[in-house]
């Protein structure tokens, strides 16, 4: 090292960058997964028709199931809507389902799971056991009934999603709180007279992000799947607000599936992208952040 | 905070204790670990870790604590600071009982004695700035903050013999060595009185161990600090300590002074622990004195004097009575039956 050149210092999470910049399916997946994001923030700006508009053609009539055109470069739906606007519209409605039900799933599943964790004892085997009903119900037959009885929204669906799939990041956490509490650094810092709140916040907590990061990376994926899911099943989103998986319901019709394919397709393809990406930056997450999987 | 020292510097007058000299005492301190078993998770029995440990040590000395590994040195510094509760016992730490203290009192408390353990890659937390580390001390006390926090710690970065600038560094830059200069730099922040060191030297390499004791009886005469030496090796231990203390499956065998012990060790475990030291020396003729067997299981130790089963001198009463630690003379502890037989 050259003589007066100041070494810099490498944080955790600056060496797990430069080893994510490596990765190059990742890359590709943070690629996708912006041009998403952007598309489905701008829209407005972006979209060449009104999602929600039935548009006309030159006589006047309503242009039903028109095949893809110069006009509406993806056709119309069976009310005559434009498809490619509805996609990128319906881009909006499931990437903030995901984002907001995962934002969900794993508070729930990081307090309880540190509070399992930490404590121990009656604690832990209440919330554990808790935690094993909650996954012995069927969660689509669960998420089915809840929407029905909360009257189905795009609202209902976050929260439902969120409620049923925390119970993973409960145990997760659970558990690598049960590793890193046994760090002398932990008993250092109660030997300093450290008091709980700053044990989990500033010695625990920062010790087991990087597997919370990639737990909430690959339930987005999940969270997106079981919207649409559920918006197919017609108990997620409702009509006329678009999701992919609504969109999908389209495919139920034997003249769509058969004849129309863009119609189903697309919004298809849209989910397939979606969380083929998301799943691809997870699990380069997952190598950035535990150097000790190798794959280097 | 003062009325802290205030009530310090004055001996309550519920405690009939007089005021002694001691910094530590440790009276029939005990720490069991239940062993639990069936659905209902009866206590079938119990580990005895600590059975038992009286011991004191006066300000400015070091007292050396050795044994095999699983003999109950370990848990016993980590009692001492209530970082496990004891079973049964008292430590005293300046003429107050500290079991007796709330969480609240021995929060404060917490900031005359420390412990610096083993493990230097484990004891740092890898997510924290070296900074960081050494000032914690300072934030869980509300002692320091901002402009003044950074003087300390650049402070305790040259006590300990590192740079400034290695102050915005994360732990895994260093080396062993290294850390174990850290953690002993987040032991001296608050100024402690009584450091118990766990084992400290034990994981570095010994030319790196040469340098980290040297280090630590540099700070004791700078600080006036008082140790608690725990290690499982002899030859460590006699460059440090001033008195020695051998412990045995959860109980002392002997205490005495460094140059007694080490000359003329009297109870049988202290004489084949000495004896097991490697001579550094082609050819030296090694003494025939050695043990043979394990430790017994702590679980259930042997009637009578615990050492008995693997001891050379064994005889019948041995088997049926344990051995009271007695003064031999000159402040030499032991406890064994031969002993007092010899007439000492």
């Amino acid at each position: 090292m050259k003589k007066g050149h100041k070494q810099k210092s490498q944080s955790f999470y600056a060496l797990a960058f430069r080893r994510f910049k490596k990765n190059k399916l990742a890359l590709w997946g943070v690629f996708v997964l912006l041009s998403l994001i952007a598309s489905a923030i701008f829209a407005p700006l972006i979209a060449p028709y009104d999602p929600y508009m039935s548009v006309r053609n030159d006589k006047g009539m309503l242009d039903i199931l028109s095949p893809p055109s110069s006009a509406h470069f993806l056709g119309t739906d069976s009310v005559g809507r434009d498809v490619a606007s509805r996609l990128i519209y319906a881009g909006r409605v499931s990437l903030s389902v995901g984002v907001v039900a995962v934002s969900i799933s794993i508070v729930i599943g990081t307090v309880l799971g540190s509070l399992a964790g930490f404590f121990g004892r009656w604690v832990d085997s209440v919330i554990m056991r808790g935690v094993d009903v909650v996954i012995c119900f069927p969660v689509l037959f669960l998420i089915i009934t809840i929407s029905t009885l909360l009257k189905p929204s795009i609202y209902t669906t976050m929260i439902v999603i969120g409620l049923v799939s925390w119970t993973n990041t409960a145990r997760l956490v659970r558990g690598e709180i049960l590793k890193v509490r046994e760090f002398e650094f932990v008993e250092s810092s109660r030997a300093l007279g450290a008091r709980n709140g700053r044990i989990i916040f500033r010695h625990i907590l920062p010790n087991i992000m990087a597997p919370i990061v990639v737990q909430a990376t690959l339930q987005t994926a999940q969270a997106i799947l079981i919207e649409a899911s559920l918006s197919f099943l017609g108990v997620g989103v409702q009509q006329p607000i678009p999701s992919w998986g609504n969109m999908l319901n389209e495919a139920m019709s034997l003249t769509i599936l058969a004849f129309k394919p863009m119609i189903w397709f697309s919004p298809g393809i849209a989910i397939v992208i979606t969380v083929l990406s998301i799943n691809f930056i997870g699990d380069g997450l997952r190598d950035a952040l535990d150097p000790k999987l190798g794959n280097n | 905070m003062l009325q802290i020292y205030g009530s310090m510097a004055t001996p309550e007058p519920e405690n009939d204790k007089p005021m002694t000299d001691k910094i530590l005492e440790v009276i029939d301190l005990k720490k069991y670990f239940p062993i639990k078993q069936g659905v209902f998770s009866r206590t079938v029995n119990n580990v005895k870790a600590v059975d038992g440990v009286d011991f004191s040590i006066i300000p400015g000395e070091t007292l050396g604590l050795v044994g095999e590994s699983g003999c109950g040195k370990t848990t016993l510094g980590r009692t001492i600071l209530r970082l496990q509760e004891p079973t049964a016992g008292k430590i005293i730490f300046e003429n107050q009982d500290i079991c007796k203290l709330n969480n609240a009192d021995m929060r404060i408390l917490r900031r005359e004695m420390q412990i610096i353990f083993q493990d230097p890659y484990g004891s740092l937390n890898p997510r924290m700035t070296v900074g960081d580390i050494i000032g914690e001390p300072f934030d869980i006390h509300g002692l320091a903050a901002g402009e003044k926090r950074q003087v300390n710690v650049h402070e305790l970065l040259e006590v300990v013999g590192l740079k400034a600038d290695h102050i915005t560094r994360y732990p895994h830059e260093f080396s062993g060595g290294q850390r174990q200069r850290i953690v002993i730099a987040r032991g001296l922040a608050l100024r402690p009185k009584l450091i118990i060191c766990d084992e400290s030297v034990s994981a570095l390499d010994v030319s790196i161990q040469a340098q980290i004791l040297n280090l630590l009886k540099t700070l004791q005469k700078q600080f006036n600090l008082t140790y608690l030496f725990i290690a499982h090796d002899l030859s460590v231990v006699k460059h440090i300590s001033d008195r020695i203390a051998v412990m045995y499956l959860g109980k002392l065998v002997e205490i005495a002074r460094k140059d007694e012990l080490y000359n003329s060790p009297c109870h049988p475990y202290t004489k084949a622990l000495l004896s097991a030291i490697p001579i550094p020396r082609p050819g030296a003729r090694k003494s025939d004195f050695l043990l043979e067997g394990d430790v017994p299981s702590p679980v259930d130790p042997p009637h009578g004097c615990r050492f008995h089963t693997r001891c050379p001198v064994m005889e019948d009463l041995c088997r049926q009575t344990a051995p009271e630690l007695v003064d031999i003379g000159d402040r030499h502890f032991c406890a064994c039956h031969k002993q007092k037989a010899a007439g000492h």
